[in-house]
């Protein structure tokens, strides 16, 4: 398959990159391009330019400070899975960083395309919800800050204008213990639902929790009524049973269904994922 | 619009102005005649294009030429010494990792990742790194089975 023709600009950095968008209007950013080159291909998007950022290294990488990890747009799936800071700060996301595609589609996947890209089916937006990230947006008027919450505005929409130029995800570290369990389609390995549970324990009860669902709905559900019922309790088994079933009722009306799951399934299905998602984060939390 | 591409396919410079969108897999067959690289789903989801960028395992036909400028690709073809094959290649042979052999470049590249992330594979380890690649000849056994003899051998080697 061959994309439309495109005119193509690589920037060198993120201010030269900022003069091409105001130069090109209608423009799409290219990081890794494995969100953007299939809709390229597929002529789903045929944008009359491609500004290709891939080679700016101040996008790229994982700090941490101040109680939250830094993780660059250009950050590869295959560099958050494998990085020691996030497996220990955020578990969960470690955790869906290695679960994407397969290891040549981690090698090239970057975690600002994935998400600025925001398809429901995709991973990282239903565990950055869940940890509460925040974005780091570098727009014509100056850097802004972006809540999880505010960011994935509906399927394949987000907050980001057409002159915006995503910079980095933020996530809180340490604390509680985090996880997240999907059921992957078997040939495209995106989620048919994926759960991410973070939780804080203290004195032996759950102090707070975390709780979202993707893949099931336009835009990852958090799961009020599950994260209620865990708050205060100890976490044992069945308490994390009992809080789990609820999960379906927290997807809403509208629900994603194809060929290959209705939503009457995936709704069915999702408390599964929440139980399975919520005993592993109970085992780190301690 | 076309755009000077420069790319090292498995040791010999290419150059090529090339339109932007054209991809990477492409570039391969076409412009450095390597032909070893297939074109399977198109989707990046069976693993036919794979080939090494800079040494780490890339789908050919999700990357476009104009990303992989400046870089060195090694394909199927750069795997082999001369007349001398890579274990792997050796492996895949000697096991009969391969029926009708379409999916044998991506999958012999694919599993060079792997040991290159994970130089003592287990089975599960092999089968989990490999879920990129599809095969719908062999039921995986054989290459499964070469995967682990190539590993035995590269261990050996060293």
């Amino acid at each position: 398959m061959f994309a439309a023709n495109f005119e193509y600009h690589r920037a060198g950095s993120v201010a030269e990159a900022r003069q091409l968008l105001a130069a090109h209007p209608g423009a799409k950013l290219l990081a890794g391009g494995h969100s953007l080159i299939p809709l390229l291909k597929l002529r789903l998007a045929a944008p009359e330019a491609v500004i290709d950022i891939g080679r700016i290294g101040e996008l790229r990488g994982i700090s941490n400070g101040g109680g939250a990890l830094r993780i660059g747009a250009l950050t590869t799936h295959a560099e958050i899975a494998s990085s020691d800071a996030v497996k220990s700060g955020a578990a969960a996301l470690a955790e869906a960083a290695g679960l994407i595609g397969d290891p040549a589609v981690r090698n090239r996947g970057t975690i600002g395309g994935n998400v600025a890209h925001a398809d429901p089916a995709s991973d990282l937006p239903t565990v950055l919800i869940a940890l509460d990230a925040t974005f780091t947006v570098n727009s014509p008027d100056g850097e802004r800050s972006v809540s999880a919450a505010d960011f994935f505005q509906g399927m394949m929409a987000t907050a980001l204008g057409e002159h915006d130029i995503l910079t980095a995800v933020n996530v809180p570290a340490g604390g509680g213990g985090s996880a997240y369990v999907k059921f992957s389609h078997p040939a495209s390995r995106y989620a048919v639902v994926g759960a991410a549970a973070s939780l804080t324990v203290a004195g032996g009860t759950c102090t707070s929790a975390s709780v979202a669902v993707g893949g099931a709905t336009a835009v990852p559900a958090r799961c009020a009524s599950v994260e209620a019922a865990l708050a205060g309790q100890a976490l044992s088994a069945d308490v994390i049973a009992a809080a789990a079933a609820a999960a379906g009722g927290d997807l809403g009306d509208d629900l994603l269904g194809d060929v290959f799951a209705s939503g009457d399934y995936r709704r069915a299905v999702t408390p599964v994922y929440v139980q399975r998602a919520l005993a592993a984060a109970a085992e780190r939390a301690g | 619009m076309t755009v000077p591409v420069r790319i090292t396919v498995n040791g010999r410079p290419v150059e090529r102005d090339v339109e932007p969108r054209l991809l990477l897999v492409h570039f391969i067959r076409v412009f450095a005649e390597q032909t070893g690289t297939k074109i399977g789903c198109d989707t990046s989801q069976c693993g036919a294009c794979t080939v090494l960028i800079d040494g780490v395992s890339a789908k050919s036909c999700t990357t476009l030429a104009v990303q992989a400028d400046g870089s060195s690709v090694t394909t199927i073809e750069g795997l082999s010494d001369g007349e001398q094959l890579h274990p792997l290649q050796e492996s895949f042979w000697n096991k009969h990792g391969l029926q009708c052999g379409f999916c044998t470049p991506g999958m012999i590249l694919a599993s060079h990742e792997l040991l290159r992330t994970n130089a003592s594979p287990s089975e599960a380890e092999i089968r989990h790194g490999l879920e990129g690649n599809m095969c719908r000849c062999t039921g995986y056994q054989n290459i499964v089975r070469a995967v682990r003899d190539a590993a035995e051998t590269m261990a050996t080697a060293k």
